[in-house]
Parts: C-alpha cells; structure tokens; sequence
C-alpha cells in the first residue's frame, strides 16, 4: 500500500507545514526524515525543522513575491517535484551512547515509576538500558532529544505536578517518549537517571550532541563514574 | 567604547534580527519583538542595519557612556533625560563622553529601542547578539542586563571622524512613530490555524466578538490572553509538532496563547490561528492589561501587507540614510 499523501499546510507567511501523519510511530518519523534529507539535498536554500510526523518548511516570503502563484503553492509543487525523483538519500545513522546513574538523587522519581509499573527498580533500569531508542526530534529547548523506542512496559503519565527546575541532564519518561533535558529547565517528565553529558553547547560544532535520526543506546554508570564523566565534561 | 548599566530597567535585553536556521537543534529565533522599530534605531544612528541594540521593557534602565557617540530611541514613547536635556524619541542624538542617560517608563506600549551607533557589540552566540532568556542564549548566557554590565560598543568604520565636543543635541529632524507605533490599538489580524474547525462555533464567535487582555505573565515567549474562555468541540490529542512566533495556541486551561519571539520551536497544542507578521510587532506592544481585539483575513492577504510594510520600511530606511548623508553624519 502506497503511504498516504503529504498535507500541505500553509501556517504563516514565511512557513509551510509537510505532513505525514498524526501519530507516533516510528515508520512515520523514519518518513520525515527521508524528506527531510532529500530535501536539504534538492532545495538546500529553506530550512526544515522535523518532527514526529510533519515538517516545517520556512523560507523568505519577500523573495517569491511578483510571482503570479502564491508563494506556498509555488513551494508545494517544488517540494512534490524533489520528493517524486524518488532518489533517497541513504544516511549512515550516528550512535551515541548516553552513560546515566539512575541512583538515589540522579533519579528523584524512579521509586514511583517503579511503585505505577509494578516493577523492581532494576527491572525498569534494566528495560530501560535494553532498548534502542531513536531521536524523532529536537524541540522544546535547544538540544532537547524525543526519543522513540521505550520499552511499552515502562510508559508512563506525566507528573500531575510539573518541577519549576529539572536538573541538566536528566533522563525522564514522559508518556511513551524518553527524553534527556539539557539544561535546568521546569518539566513535567518522569526524572529516572541523570546523565553527566552536556547536550547542547552553544559554542560546539554542530551545537546540539544529538540530531534526528540518531541512535540512542544508555548505559547504567554509578555515582563515582557520574562525577569522573562530569568533570571531564567541565574541562 | 563602552557603555556602563548603572540601573538594569525592568526587563532590557540585547537584541539584533535573531539567530534563524538552528530550530533543528531546537533554538527558537528570538531577536527584537518589535522588529520595525529595531530597524529604524539602528538607522537613525547610521548604522548599516543588522546591529545589536537595547529592547527596553516598560521601564528603561539608566546608563553611562563612556565615550561620545550617536544614539536613538523609538518603539514605545519612553522619557530619556541626560540631566537637564531632554532626548526626543524617534531622533538621533549626539552624546558626549560621560553622558548618564536615564530612561524612565512608558506611558504606553510595552517596548522600546536604543540604539547606540555602532551597535552593541557582545560576543555573538550561534550567529547573533540577540539575548534568549527561554533558551539561555547571549549575552551573559541569556540574561537581562544586570547593573555593572559594561557592553561593548562595536567601531564606526565608515562613519566621518567627530570632533570629540562635549555638545549633547538632537539633530532637527525625526521621524514620526506613526504607523510604526500603533497609538491606537487596533485590532490584530489572525488567519485561522489547523485545528480552527475543531472550537466550538461558541468560541469562534468570541475570537472575533469580544475583547482579550494581554495576561500578567505575558514575556517575551508568548503573550498571554485573558478576559474570554474557548472550547473546543471535543479534546484532541496530539502530537508535537513545529511552533512558530505568531501562533496562537490552545492549551486546555481554554485561554490562548500567542507564541512571540521567544517561541519554542515545537509545541503540542491545538494551533487555532496564526498573528498575521505585520501585526505581531503591534501586538509585542501591548502591556500586561491591554486589550485585544482579533479581525480576520486570509493568509494570501497576510503576504501582501507584509510586502507592503517592507516596501514602505525599505523606503523609510533609504529616506533616512540619505538625511544622515546630508547631514554629514554618515558617508554616501
């Protein structure tokens, strides 16, 4: 079966929406991010900012004015026209493996996730460091990871009371994502294990750690390894 | 050159056009709320356009300068007095070595803009100056000014030399803050989002029907709106997706929310509309309290006013440079 056809969704005057579908799911994302590839190759002078399941497209609306078609539609058919060569881009996917301490204060909310789940603390650390997840996309700060892959065992709701202050580098559950927060934010994410990585340096080349489509593996390290990891990090 | 933060105002920061091109990594664009009046600082001062400047916040800071120079004021009317001089708004002005500017609060508006010639000139961060409070970006890792904050002032390559006087003047001519400054508040232009057709006719009604007023914890990642409650005809779940400034969010409390400069890149609200751009430097001066009236018109509509405000911007900006050209104050 043929997937189904890309929504156009003209959302501002300098934006177009690309969308693949409504839901979470890992064959759509896998979609997004082919667009997205070809798209950089074929029309590299737009910026495309993926997600879950739909792209945005932002160009410079004063630069297509005088042209007899609106600029989004003129768009539309320039991206169906580099979609439809039908040349996928094969990408060698990066991995990067994320060391994190889900002990005592590194993971605050572990003992509930574990208490809701109906499972051993070990039971959810070690579910978590089996899978491999995926970055579906960036978004909510700069650097911050939505990983795809959780183990389906260990979903779970948001807190009822989000944090004013989540700590750089915590790893949480929100839901049926995993992410990693980059900076001390405010979330409402399940906090299960802290990783000593910095995710996002400004100054660094490409700033962001992790980029869509990436590989996420986790390894469990204790607090000694934590502060080793940390201070290299600061040097 | 330098200029010295004796008293921090309110909420300043340093902003420039903003840092496009890294919402991938997931940094928003920030830069001036009030783009328009951004610009026009910067020209009335004779800079080429692009410099950082100061976005002042309801109540302005006071400030040293170190050396003579050249500045201007425009956005939302705010006093300035360098002791017993008055310095007009939208008007450059010479300032000598030494000079304490003191900006005080706006009467109306929101924000407004100081630009100092040859920009504020702090380290850029991924392309820009502008300060990212949401995302810890710029300036002393994104921060308002703090007093003792020394700015840099960047060089005046192409600008005449001065005779260093210790004249403190206004030059003859400034421009009129109309229409770059809405006095009158008019309504802001929303072209309907995605999920439009899922509020209940009730609430599409009150969008257009009635009044909002910009909430207290309005800031410069989103503006806030009170005063009307919109439901939807039933929950709807979804999934993140990209957020832009402009959008106009519904989160379940049924108050909107206009994402602003700050705007995170994604978001995973209902999007019922969108802040047509020539209107969000409008509504980005409107204070916690304002009203807020919503008319609306097509996307298509939307292009062609903000093509229109660009000629008339671009045309502005020309006008200017041609006066500073005349004047002496900066080379054809």
């Amino acid at each position: 079966m043929d997937p189904a056809p890309i929504q156009f969704e003209p959302i501002a005057e300098d934006a177009l929406l690309l969308r693949f579908g409504e839901r979470m799911d890992a064959a759509l994302n896998e979609r997004v991010r082919a667009a997205v590839l070809t798209l950089r190759h074929q029309l590299p002078r737009f910026e495309y900012i993926p997600a879950y399941a739909s792209v945005l497209m932002r160009f410079d609306p004063l630069a297509c004015h005088g042209a007899t078609i609106s600029s989004h539609e003129a768009l539309q058919r320039e991206v169906l026209a580099a979609l439809g060569k039908g040349e996928a881009l094969i990408h060698a996917l990066r991995e990067q493996e994320i060391p994190v301490c889900y002990r005592g204060a590194y993971g605050p909310d572990l003992p509930q996730v574990a208490q809701y789940l109906d499972l051993p603390i070990d039971e959810v650390i070690t579910r978590h460091v089996s899978a491999e997840y995926q970055v579906a996309m960036i978004g909510f700060a700069p650097g911050f990871p939505y990983l795809l892959g959780l183990d389906p065992a260990l979903a779970m709701p948001r807190r009822r009371d989000p944090r004013q202050r989540v700590p750089a580098g915590s790893v949480g559950i929100g839901g049926v994502q995993s992410g990693i927060y980059p900076d001390q934010l405010p979330g409402g994410w399940q906090l299960i294990g802290r990783t000593p990585l910095r995710l996002f340096d400004a100054t660094a080349t490409p700033p962001s750690l992790l980029a869509a489509g990436d590989l996420v593996r986790f390894r469990a390290i204790d607090e000694n390894e934590f502060r080793h990891l940390e201070a290299e990090q600061l040097r | 050159m330098s200029v010295s933060v004796l008293k921090p105002g309110l909420l300043s920061t340093i902003q420039d056009a903003g840092r496009p091109g890294h919402a991938a990594a997931g940094v928003g664009r920030a830069g001036a709320m009030d783009i328009p009046a951004w610009r026009l600082a910067n020209a009335l001062v004779g800079n080429r356009g692009g410099e950082a400047a100061l976005e002042c916040t309801l109540l302005g800071p006071t400030l040293r300068f170190e050396q003579a120079g050249w500045i201007a004021l425009t956005g939302a009317p705010i006093p300035a007095h360098i002791g017993a001089f008055h310095v007009p708004p939208w008007t450059a002005c010479r300032i000598s070595a030494g000079s304490v500017l003191e900006l005080g609060g706006m009467a109306v508006g929101c924000r407004s803009y100081l630009a100092v010639r040859g920009g504020l000139n702090v380290p850029p961060v991924l392309g820009s100056r502008s300060t990212d409070l949401h995302a810890r970006l710029g300036h002393h890792g994104g921060r308002a000014l703090q007093a003792g904050d020394v700015l840099p002032i960047g060089p005046l390559s192409d600008v005449h030399a001065e005779a260093d006087t210790d004249s403190i003047h206004a030059l003859s001519w400034g421009l009129d803050p109309q229409p770059w400054f809405d006095f009158a508040s008019s309504a802001i232009t929303l072209c309907h989002g995605s999920h439009w057709p899922h509020l209940a006719p009730a609430a599409q009604e009150r969008v257009y029907g009635s009044r909002f007023s910009v909430g207290q914890d309005s800031n410069r990642t989103a503006s806030r709106l009170d005063g009307q409650r919109l439901q939807l005809r039933a929950p709807l779940e979804l999934i993140s997706e990209a957020a832009l400034p402009g959008t106009v969010q519904l989160p379940p409390s049924g108050h909107p929310i206009v994402l602003m400069a700050e705007a995170p890149v994604t978001g995973g609200y209902p999007r019922i509309g969108q802040v047509a751009a020539v209107d969000l430097p409008r509504l980005a001066q409107r204070r916690p309290g304002d009203a807020v009236c919503f008319r609306h018109d097509t996307l298509e509509r939307a292009v062609v006013r903000l093509n229109e405000r660009e000629q008339a911007l671009n045309a502005m900006l020309a006008q200017v440079a041609q006066r500073l050209q005349r004047d002496g104050l900066i080379r054809a």
